[in-house]
């Protein structure tokens, strides 16, 4: 479960997040829709810690990520470090280290943070790549694949770590329009078949309405409204939805 | 034609049996150069790599206290460093040979350049390179060690090699504190025997052979990392 109580964030007189209250249940899939620059991304971001809140309390599974007074500063804890492993992040830009295979990307965090051995590693790495689609590929280095590759092979990485919490900072903006469909169609599997708790920033909205159990409209750094799908994508209560979904959906 | 030019600005004529007779204590001189380089390169990248670090890391007064070692250091002559550490070390009880004395003050001069060129790498890596390592719970050695760095020397590898080049030829001026490389050993031939223009064009002829040979190798090293990219 993730909680956010109060949260703010802001760069100068640009207030990302205005004492944000926001809860996830445990294997909740929410889809985080809204305007660029409406603060989305930066929800995803707290809570990956690449991003300190300004003031606010953000718990993970129990365990406090972030606890933040008015006027204070952010620390890294041991306890946020411990949550934090809980949370897995797909990048927009793939993020994929380029000086290593498929393979090495998905094994490195697993070797090296949850200690299991090579071989353990090697063959969890190999069933992850497989999920994606990507056992031909399990010793090409990045700049070999296509955008499409990369990404899955980046979901296969934050797989790795087993996280409970798994979040998408829109997955698919990076790539060219016929990859975007077998990225989600990897995501829609973890959507159905897994009971990760799923957070996602997206433009796509018929994935959005499809995977989600919960949809978050977001501007200007607060909670416009948030609901079922069927409800958000065709009775918005709000003229800001309304509006945002018109601009989206109807281009 | 050159060789004419300095016999009439120096007085002297090119003796090509004095000069053939110099050539076993000059190698000698090259190879101690040589020598001087590699062991000041070793220090000069394993110190600027730490200092480049620990910059990056910005743990406050420590990090700053190398940027104004990086600042010292560069805006600060070559000799006037050999200077102070040749007479003023063993007055704090350092006594070093002039050759170790000559190697470090090389190798601390040069850390602060790597430093910057290692800086300059590091920048080069995206972002998103230290954001993917701190969503995957990566401890900060292994970011550095297996992520940051790998991409950062790749590209930093060529500019760092023409700075062993540059060494190379700094270390000439190691002989004003009375290191026998080759530079010293022209002064020392230049003293005993009144005659400079046979050793200085020998030396001059080996600093730059070296040098065209190691450029060489810098740009096929170049390539290389592009090409393999």
């Amino acid at each position: 479960m993730i909680s956010f109580r109060g949260v703010s964030k802001s760069w100068g007189d640009n207030h990302v997040l205005r004492s944000l209250d926001f809860e996830v249940a445990p294997g909740e899939k929410v889809c985080i829709i809204g305007p660029s620059g409406s603060g989305k991304t930066t929800i995803l971001r707290i809570l990956m810690t690449l991003e300190t809140p300004d003031e606010g309390l953000v718990v993970v599974n129990g365990g406090t990520l972030w606890d933040v007074k008015k006027g204070g500063h952010a620390k890294e804890t041991k306890e946020m470090k411990a949550t934090r492993r809980n949370v897995g992040m797909v990048f927009q830009s793939f993020n994929l280290f380029p000086h290593m295979t498929a393979l090495e990307n998905v094994m490195e965090a697993p070797v090296k943070v949850l200690k299991l051995d090579k071989q353990e590693a090697h063959q969890r790495a190999v069933e992850l790549l497989g999920m994606v689609g990507l056992s031909d590929h399990l010793n090409h280095k990045p700049g070999r694949l296509s955008g499409g590759q990369q990404q899955r092979v980046a979901i296969a990485r934050a797989m790795a770590m087993r996280p409970t919490v798994m979040l998408f900072d829109e997955p698919t903006s990076a790539l060219d329009p016929e990859l975007i469909g077998e990225v989600l169609e990897v995501i829609r599997e973890l959507a159905t078949g897994t009971d990760m708790t799923m957070l996602m920033v997206t433009h796509e909205m018929r994935f959005a309405e499809e995977i989600s159990d919960r949809v978050v409209m977001f501007d200007k750094g607060v909670v416009v409204e948030k609901g079922p799908p069927a409800q958000i994508f065709k009775s918005p209560e709000h003229e800001r939805t309304r509006k945002f979904l018109r601009a989206v959906l109807d281009y | 034609m050159m060789g004419s030019t300095l016999a009439a600005a120096g007085g002297q004529t090119w003796d090509s049996a004095f000069a053939k007779s110099l050539i076993p204590t000059m190698l000698e001189g090259l190879w101690t150069t040589i020598q001087i380089t590699l062991a000041g390169m070793a220090i000069a990248l394993v110190v600027g790599l730490v200092v480049a670090i620990i910059r990056r890391s910005k743990i406050p007064v420590i990090s700053q206290l190398f940027g104004f070692y990086v600042q010292f250091v560069r805006g600060t002559p070559l000799l006037i460093q050999a200077y102070f550490a040749y007479i003023l070390l063993p007055d704090y009880g350092l006594t070093l040979s002039p050759l170790v004395t000559g190697i470090i003050v090389l190798g601390i001069n040069y850390s602060a350049y790597t430093a910057e060129v290692y800086r300059a790498g590091v920048e080069d890596v995206p972002v998103g390179q230290w954001e993917a390592a701190t969503a995957l719970s990566l401890p900060i050695q292994r970011t550095w060690g297996r992520i940051v760095l790998p991409q950062a020397l790749r590209s930093v590898t060529p500019v760092l090699g023409n700075y062993l080049i540059q060494m190379f030829k700094d270390s000439a001026v190691l002989f004003a504190i009375s290191v026998y490389e080759l530079m010293g050993h022209v002064d020392t031939i230049g003293s005993d025997t009144y005659r400079y223009l046979e050793p200085v064009t020998i030396a001059a002829a080996l600093y730059l052979i070296v040098s065209l040979i190691s450029s060489q190798f810098v740009r096929l090293l170049e390539r290389r990392l592009v090409l393999s990219r």
